[in-house]
C-alpha cells in the first residue's frame, strides 16, 4: 500500500533505484579495470589538444569523479605555450590584389574603380 | 550427516557399481559434445541447482550429459542430484590417476543418460592442475553430448579451472544488485573466447511489479547478454534440493517447463521468449494487500 | 583495550554475509558502539553496494596494504550513525594480491580504534578465507538451513576449530512455515549438525532486497521487523543473555498481524 502511495506521489521505487546505482557502479568498475583503455584515451585527448596548444604531456592527468548520478571524466592539461593567433585565410576573390608583406596592418590600397572587371589569369590564384 | 538422510528415506544402499562410459564410433572421429560452463561470480544464485536441473532436462531429452562439480573442497552437485551417497571417487582421483573415469563417474538415479564426476570434498583448489582439468574435459566431450561444468563462486584458481576446458558459458544471475554487478565482472573475464548466456535465477513477479525488485528487463538492460532463461523463486526447489530430486523431472509446473525451455534453447530449438507467469492464489493477493513480505 | 575483531564467514556462497556483517555492525553501530566494518572479498566486493557507499570509495584495502595510502584515508564514515566505518576491498585485484600478515596487520590497527572490526569473508575456503580469517580473534559462522549451506558451514567450522577462533552461528533466511511442513530444517537439527553456539536466527525477509536495492542497511528503519533481530544480535554480542524469538506459534492470524507490524 506504502508502495503504491510512494510511486504514485513520485518517489522512485527501490528497483529503479537500484538500476541507476548499479549503471553507475558498473560504469566505475569497468574504467578500473581497463587502466590500458584510459592511457589510450589519454594519450588520443593529449594528441587532438596539441593540435591547437602546446602542453606538457608528462603532467597530464586525467580523473574519474561522481557525484550523484553523473560520473564525469577530469583532465588536467598544463598548457606550456599558446601560439600567437594567425588571421583566417582571406576567402579566395575573383578579383586578386598582390598582397604586401604587412598586409593585415594599414588600410587596404585604394583601388581604381572600373565599369568591367578585367578577366582574371589562371596563375593569379594564390 | 545423519539428519541430513532423514530427510529421504530413499537414499539408495552405497556402492552402485560404477557406470559405462558412453562408446562412440570408433571408426570415425567422434563428434565432440558441447562443453558449458556454469558459473555467477557470487555465490548462492543457483549455479549448482541450476546446472543439476539443465543436466536433467537435457538428459530427458536423450542426450548423454555428464556434469562435472568444480568446487574443489565444498562440493554441492551430488547432494542436489541426491548421489552422494553413490559417490566413491572424485576428480582429483582422475586427474591424478588413480581410478579410471569409468569407476568415478556416477549414473544419476533419475535419468540413466546423466553421469556426474564429484569434486573432492576435502582437498583444495590449488591441487587442481589446469591442463589436466582442460584434457579431462575434452575426454568427457569425446563421449557425452553435453559437459556441463558446475563453477565454484569467486574469480580465482577455482573459477579458472572450471572454465579452462570449456567452450560455451552460462552466467546465472539473481535479480539483485550484488549479483548483477558480480555477474558483469565475471563476463568481462570470460572475454572474447565465450559468448556467455544468461539465466536469471529467483524472480519473485510480485516484487517486481511493487517496484522492489529488479525486473528481467532492468537486469537485460544493464548487462546486455542474450537471455536464455528466467527460473521465478519458489520454495520447491529448496524442498526438492533438500531432498536431492531435481525439480526438472517433473512434466509439469512452472519451474520445471521453464528448466525445459532452457535444454530447448540449448540445444537449438526456437522456443518463445521467456516470461515466467504468475498465478496469484487468493491468500497470495490478501498477502500482497496488507504489504505481506513473502512474494 | 583494542576492539574485538570478528570474520563473518560461511564457506557457502550467497548466505548473507555481507547483509550481516553490514547490519550486525550497524546494530552495534546504534548500540553506541565504535565500528568498523572491512570487506574482504577483493575482486568481488559488494559491502559497498549493501551499504550504499560505493559512490564514496577513493582507497581501498590493497592500497593501505600496499602503503599508497594511510588506512585512514581509506575509511568511508557511514553518516546514517554515529560511528561506523567501511573499509572497502579492491574490486580490479586478486585475492592473492594481499598477505595473510598484511590483511592481520590492517585488522590490528583498525581496532586500535574500534570496539568491534567486522571482517566480511568472500565465499569458499580458499586464500581469501585464510586472509580474511587471519586478522580476526573471533568467528561468526552464517548458514542457511539448507543442506548445501551447512554442509559448507561444517567445512568451515572445522577450519575455524583448527585455528581456535571461538565460533558462533547464525542461521539466516529462516521460514518457519516451511520448518512446520518439514520442508526446512529446523533451526534445532542446524545446531546439532554444527554443533556450535547459537548467536541469531534471522528470519527469510523481502524486505532485505528493497533495502539493499537503496543501498540501506535495514537496521535504519526501527519499524522493519529485522531491525530488532539484528539488535538482539548485537546485544548478545555485547555479552547480554537474550532469549530467542519463538517462530512457532505464528499461525494465519500471527502472520496476518506481523505483516501489518512491518507495514
Amino acid at each position: 500500500m506504502i508502495e503504491w502511495l510512494k510511486r504514485f506521489f513520485g518517489a522512485p521505487t527501490s528497483s529503479a533505484t537500484a538500476k541507476e546505482r548499479l549503471r553507475l557502479v558498473l560504469m566505475t568498475d569497468h574504467i578500473a579495470l581497463a587502466p590500458d583503455i584510459i592511457d589510450n584515451m589519454k594519450r588520443d585527448l593529449i594528441d587532438v589538444i596539441s593540435h591547437y596548444v602546446e602542453v606538457d604531456r608528462d603532467k597530464v592527468e586525467v580523473s574519474f569523479e561522481q557525484e550523484d548520478r553523473v560520473l564525469a571524466m577530469l583532465a588536467n592539461i598544463p598548457i606550456v605555450s599558446v601560439n600567437r593567433p594567425t588571421p583566417p585565410p582571406p576567402p579566395p576573390k575573383k578579383k586578386e590584389v598582390p598582397a604586401s608583406a604587412s598586409a593585415a596592418i594599414g588600410p587596404p590600397p585604394k583601388r581604381k574603380r572600373r565599369k568591367k572587371p578585367p578577366a582574371q589569369s589562371p596563375a593569379a590564384a594564390h | 550427516m545423519h539428519v541430513l538422510r532423514s530427510l529421504d528415506t530413499s537414499f539408495d544402499s552405497p556402492a552402485a557399481p560404477a557406470a559405462q562410459g558412453d562408446k562412440t564410433d570408433t571408426n570415425s572421429a567422434p563428434k565432440l559434445g558441447r562443453a558449458i560452463v556454469v558459473t555467477s561470480g557470487k555465490g548462492g544464485v543457483g549455479k549448482t541447482t541450476t546446472t543439476a536441473n539443465v543436466g536433467t532436462a537435457l538428459a530427458q531429452r536423450g542426450a548423454n550429459v555428464a556434469l562435472i562439480d568444480a568446487d574443489v573442497g565444498l562440493r554441492n552437485l551430488d547432494i542436489v542430484l541426491g548421489l552422494e551417497s553413490r559417490v566413491k571417487y572424485h576428480v582429483l582421483d582422475v586427474l591424478e590417476e588413480k581410478v579410471s573415469l569409468d569407476e568415478a563417474l556416477v549414473t544419476d538415479k533419475h535419468s540413466e543418460t546423466m553421469r556426474l564426476l564429484a569434486a573432492a570434498q576435502s582437498r583444495e583448489k590449488d591441487e587442481v592442475d589446469t591442463e589436466k582439468m582442460q584434457a579431462l574435459v575434452q575426454t568427457l566431450r569425446e563421449r557425452f553430448d553435453y559437459v556441463l561444468i558446475d563453477c565454484p563462486a569467486g574469480i580465482e584458481l577455482g573459477f579458472k579451472n572450471a572454465v579452462a576446458g570449456a567452450q560455451e558459458a552460462i552466467v546465472v544471475c539473481t535479480p539483485e544488485v550484488a549479483a548483477v554487478r558480480d555477474v558483469d565482472r565475471v563476463v568481462g573475464l570470460l572475454g572474447n573466447r565465450f559468448k556467455p548466456q544468461l539465466i536469471i535465477n529467483r524472480l519473485r513477479p510480485q516484487l517486481v511489479r511493487k517496484g522492489k525488485m529488479l525486473s528481467v528487463e532492468d537486469v537485460n538492460a544493464i548487462l546486455r547478454l542474450p537471455l536464455l532463461g528466467v527460473i521465478a523463486d519458489e520454495p520447491e526447489i529448496i524442498i526438492t534440493t533438500n531432498k536431492g530430486v531435481p525439480l526438472a523431472l517433473r512434466r509439469d509446473g512452472e519451474t520445471a517447463s521453464a528448466y525445459h525451455k532452457i535444454a530447448a534453447r540449448i540445444a537449438g530449438e526456437d522456443v518463445a521468449a521467456p516470461a515466467p507467469e504468475v498465478k496469484e492464489s487468493f491468500m497470495e493477493k490478501l498477502g500482497s494487500f496488507f504489504g505481506g513480505r513473502r512474494a | 583495550m583494542a576492539g574485538r575483531r570478528i570474520v563473518v564467514t560461511s564457506g557457502k556462497g550467497g548466505v548473507g554475509k555481507t547483509t550481516t556483517t553490514a547490519n550486525v555492525g550497524a546494530a552495534l553501530a546504534k548500540r553506541g558502539a565504535n565500528v568498523i566494518l572491512v570487506d574482504a572479498d577483493i575482486g568481488l566486493r559488494n559491502l559497498d553496494l549493501v551499504l550504499g557507499l560505493e559512490k564514496r570509495i577513493v582507497f581501498d584495502l590493497v592500497e593501505v596494504a600496499e602503503g599508497r595510502c594511510q588506512l585512514r584515508q581509506a575509511l568511508i564514515k557511514d553518516k546514517r550513525f554515529e560511528s561506523l566505518s567501511m573499509l572497502p576491498a579492491a574490486q580490479t585485484r586478486e585475492k592473492d594480491a594481499l598477505t595473510e600478515s598484511q590483511f592481520e596487520a590492517i585488522v590490528t590497527q583498525a581496532a586500535q580504534s574500534a570496539d568491534y572490526v567486522l571482517i566480511d569473508c568472500p565465499a569458499g575456503i580458499e586464500g581469501g578465507f585464510r586472509n580474511a580469517v587471519a586478522g580476526a580473534n573471533e568467528a561468526i559462522v552464517v548458514t542457511t538451513p539448507e543442506v548445501g549451506a551447512i554442509r559448507d558451514a561444517d567445512r568451515v567450522v572445522g577450519k575455524l576449530n583448527d585455528r581456535r577462533l571461538p565460533t558462533r552461528l547464525i542461521v539466516n533466511r529462516l521460514r518457519p512455515e516451511m520448518v512446520r511442513t518439514g520442508d526446512m530444517l529446523s533451526v534445532e537439527d542446524v545446531c546439532e549438525i554444527l554443533a556450535i553456539e547459537l548467536l541469531g536466527i534471522i528470519p527469510d525477509d523481502a524486505e532485505v532486497i528493497d533495502t539493499t536495492n537503496r543501498g540501506e542497511p535495514i537496521v535504519l528503519d526501527p519499524a522493519a521487523r529485522l531491525s530488532a533481530i539484528y539488535d538482539k544480535v548485537a546485544r548478545r554480542l555485547e555479552g547480554e543473555l537474550v532469549p530467542f524469538t519463538s517462530f512457532d506459534s505464528q499461525g494465519f492470524f500471527g502472520r496476518l498481524f506481523g505483516a501489518l507490524k512491518a507495514g
